[in-house]
């Protein structure tokens, strides 16, 4: 046998209460591989959000600390700063990080905080039943925006990866999804870096990864893949948004 | 050897002598002089100031280095203390050590940037949302803002609990001598509860999340029990010519310092006056102020808001006294020739008692 | 040099999503009636020696549900 594809260590064995095909599963996964890939697992301390990955110290079998809204890259900091020898992330999904924590998020990478985030969009309030995002797109129907996002009311998404790639202090951000199998691999890639940046002390790093939440947009887990590629990825593009140091 | 020290400074130079190595703050009128000193004293000493992009980020980066395992601080005025409350309910929820400081100034809303008493209720009630409460120190004196801040951290570290630190902008102004404590080394050890990094050692979640009712109420019933040892072990407050008071008056903070000049002058004229000065404000200290009123006839409680710290004066008196009220409130301070005035009042008139009974 | 592979399904772990069903490039997976006992029909695959042991399903599958074995043979 050359190759073994299973849980990995910094997995736990508990079984996660997202919904079927809720993507959230495959970034974790994604998260604890890198997190075993760089040898970390006992000196990582993690920073659970509010929203659907609230549970997120169920499945990582390292040291977490909870967060209030929004303010996981606040805890982060203050995390890191006592603790400038471990590797401190914060996971945590669009409402969390690009409506009620905006200005945590851009001070953490203004301050060019040593520290990585795992931004998880897909343009909805998951846990609270699917209402309108800061992420959600023109014209997607959500429970608070039930003819559609209206631009004119309710004004535009934010592409949190271009605005903070505009910061000094942000060195590496990029923004993947995984609505298929290649795409995983690069999103992969893209986190191996982003706590590669902050191993190696260069500084604030982010990964915006492209999500899926079939239950709230009302498709079928594939058809939910579908509608990433097809609607979110035009608004969304994905790229190395930025790579300061060229890592 | 004593220093000459102002108020908000000597609370940062205790901290670090606590042992303190990590600040987050805001910038705030009246406490500013807090992070200014430790802006250069704590990267002296090898420790982290960092100045916060809001309050609410500050008490979050509080949370997170108490989790980590370090004594930290970090301080505001009344707006500002408004907006920590979230991240003080999730810090005491969670169980995390730190220590806050208020220096109180008129309010509500902006307010004012002049002194206040009046975040009593919000400081005394836990302040947040959710079943919680944090042990209050009231200092009167520039000395007591270097013990308090001092003990606060122990007391914080005793209980895994956010302690408050209450003082106004008085004595944050205010200089006087100080003699300073015996510096500590930072010690982040012996909290196994700290997430550190798992080395050797199962996986640590602070959190105070849990979904589950029974687990939750479980969860709420240990806490009441921390709350309940913090009242029957932490109850401090000065007597101050009790013993033989027809009037006693109860004040904290500066209110107390002014009452108790009021109590001496009333004296020189023959009226037997007295005052407790309670120091824990949450626990209150409910023993000693009702072993403070053997010859009392009336109780007068003196603060600078439209009346706050009164109910648990009257909760602890019980309905035995009449209870009476003077306060100032809008950033100004009673005279004691004002406290005067009403103690005598209250001696001609302690029968009409809607003229001024809270 | 050829790969062949062995695909193990942990059936109380699958919600029946499908995401690996799609990922699957010899179309091998395929959802069976069979419930688990959380209520999710679970999945199965059919002629597992064309498995190349290519990883796609574990890749797509929110919910570690999949282990992959893949050898190569000379």
């Amino acid at each position: 046998m050359n190759a073994v594809f299973a849980r990995p260590r910094a997995m736990t064995e508990q079984k996660t209460h997202y919904c079927p095909g809720c993507t959230h599963g495959i970034i974790h996964r994604m998260v604890a591989e890198v997190i075993d890939e760089l040898g970390i697992r006992e000196d990582t301390v993690g920073v659970a959000p509010v929203g659907c990955a609230v549970f997120l110290y169920n499945y990582l079998d390292i040291d977490m600390q909870e967060s209030a809204h929004g303010r996981a890259p606040a805890v982060a900091t203050g995390i890191k700063r006592v603790l400038p020898d471990r590797i401190v992330f914060t996971y945590q999904g669009d409402g969390d990080l690009a409506s009620i924590g905006t200005a945590e998020i851009i001070h953490a990478a203004a301050r060019g905080e040593n520290i990585t985030t795992v931004f998880v969009n897909n343009a909805i309030y998951g846990m609270t039943g699917g209402q309108m995002a800061p992420t959600t797109l023109p014209g997607q129907f959500t429970s608070t925006s039930k003819a559609g996002r209206n631009t004119q009311s309710a004004g535009f998404p934010i592409r949190v990866s271009e605005m903070l790639a505009t910061l000094e202090g942000a060195t590496y951000i990029s923004r993947v999804s995984v609505h298929n199998p290649a795409h995983v691999i690069r999103a992969k890639k893209a986190l191996l870096k982003a706590f590669t940046v902050q191993k190696q002390g260069l500084g604030f790093s982010m990964v915006e990864v492209l999500s899926t939440c079939p239950t709230n947009w009302g498709l079928k887990p594939t058809e939910a893949l579908a509608w990433l590629e097809e609607k979110m990825i035009p608004y969304y593009p994905l790229d190395e948004v930025k790579n300061r140091l060229e890592v | 050897m004593r220093t000459l020290m102002k108020g908000n400074e000597a609370i940062g130079e205790a901290a670090v002598r606590a042992g303190c190595r990590c600040f987050f703050g805001y910038p705030i009128t009246p406490q500013n002089e807090i992070p200014e000193y430790l802006s250069g004293r704590l990267p002296e000493a090898g420790g982290v100031f960092l100045q916060a992009e809001s309050e609410i980020a500050a008490i979050n980066m509080v949370f997170g280095a108490a989790g980590a395992g370090a004594r930290v601080m970090t301080s505001s005025s009344g707006p500002g203390i408004s907006l920590k409350q979230e991240g003080i309910s999730f810090l005491a929820g969670a169980e995390l050590p730190c220590v806050i400081v208020n220096i109180m100034r008129g309010g509500p809303g902006l307010g004012s940037i002049q002194p206040g008493q009046a975040d009593y209720f919000q400081a005394t009630r836990g302040g947040g949302h959710g079943d919680y409460r944090t042990i209050v120190l009231a200092p009167c004196s520039v000395q007591e803002m270097v013990d308090f801040t001092y003990w606060a951290f122990e007391l914080a570290d005793r209980y895994r609990s956010p302690v408050l630190v209450l003082a106004d902008g008085v004595l944050g102004q205010l200089m006087e001598p100080v003699t300073l404590p015996p510096e500590l080394k930072p010690d982040n050890g012996n909290k196994p509860w700290a997430t550190t990094g798992c080395r050797g050692r199962k996986r640590n979640v602070i959190k105070s999340l849990y979904l589950n009712p029974e687990e939750l109420e479980a969860h709420n019933k240990k806490l009441q029990e921390k709350f309940g040892l913090m009242q029957r072990e932490v109850n401090r407050a000065e007597k101050y010519r009790v013993e033989d008071a027809e009037t006693v008056l109860v004040a904290f903070g500066i209110s107390a310092r002014i009452s108790m000049a009021a109590v001496e002058a009333v004296r020189e004229e023959g009226i037997k006056a007295g005052l407790l000065r309670p120091i824990t404000l949450w626990p209150f200290p409910e023993g000693i102020l009702q072993s403070s009123l053997p010859k009392a006839k009336k109780v007068l409680v003196v603060e600078m808001s439209a009346g706050q710290m009164v109910e648990d004066v009257k909760l602890t008196v019980s309905g035995k006294l009449p209870v009476y009220f003077y306060g100032r409130t809008g950033g100004l301070l009673p005279s004691a020739e004002e406290i005067q005035t009403q103690i005598k009042l209250l001696e001609v008139k302690v029968s009409e008692r809607s003229l001024c009974q809270a | 040099m050829a790969k062949t592979g062995w695909v193990i399904f942990a059936e109380e772990q699958c919600k029946g999503c499908e995401l690996c069903i799609n990922a699957c490039p010899k179309k091998l997976i395929f959802l069976t009636e069979r419930l688990n006992q959380s209520g999710y029909p679970v999945v199965g695959a059919t002629e597992t020696d064309k498995c190349t042991g290519c990883a796609m399903c574990y890749l797509m599958c929110p919910d570690l549900a999949i282990k992959v074995e893949r050898w190569t043979v000379p």
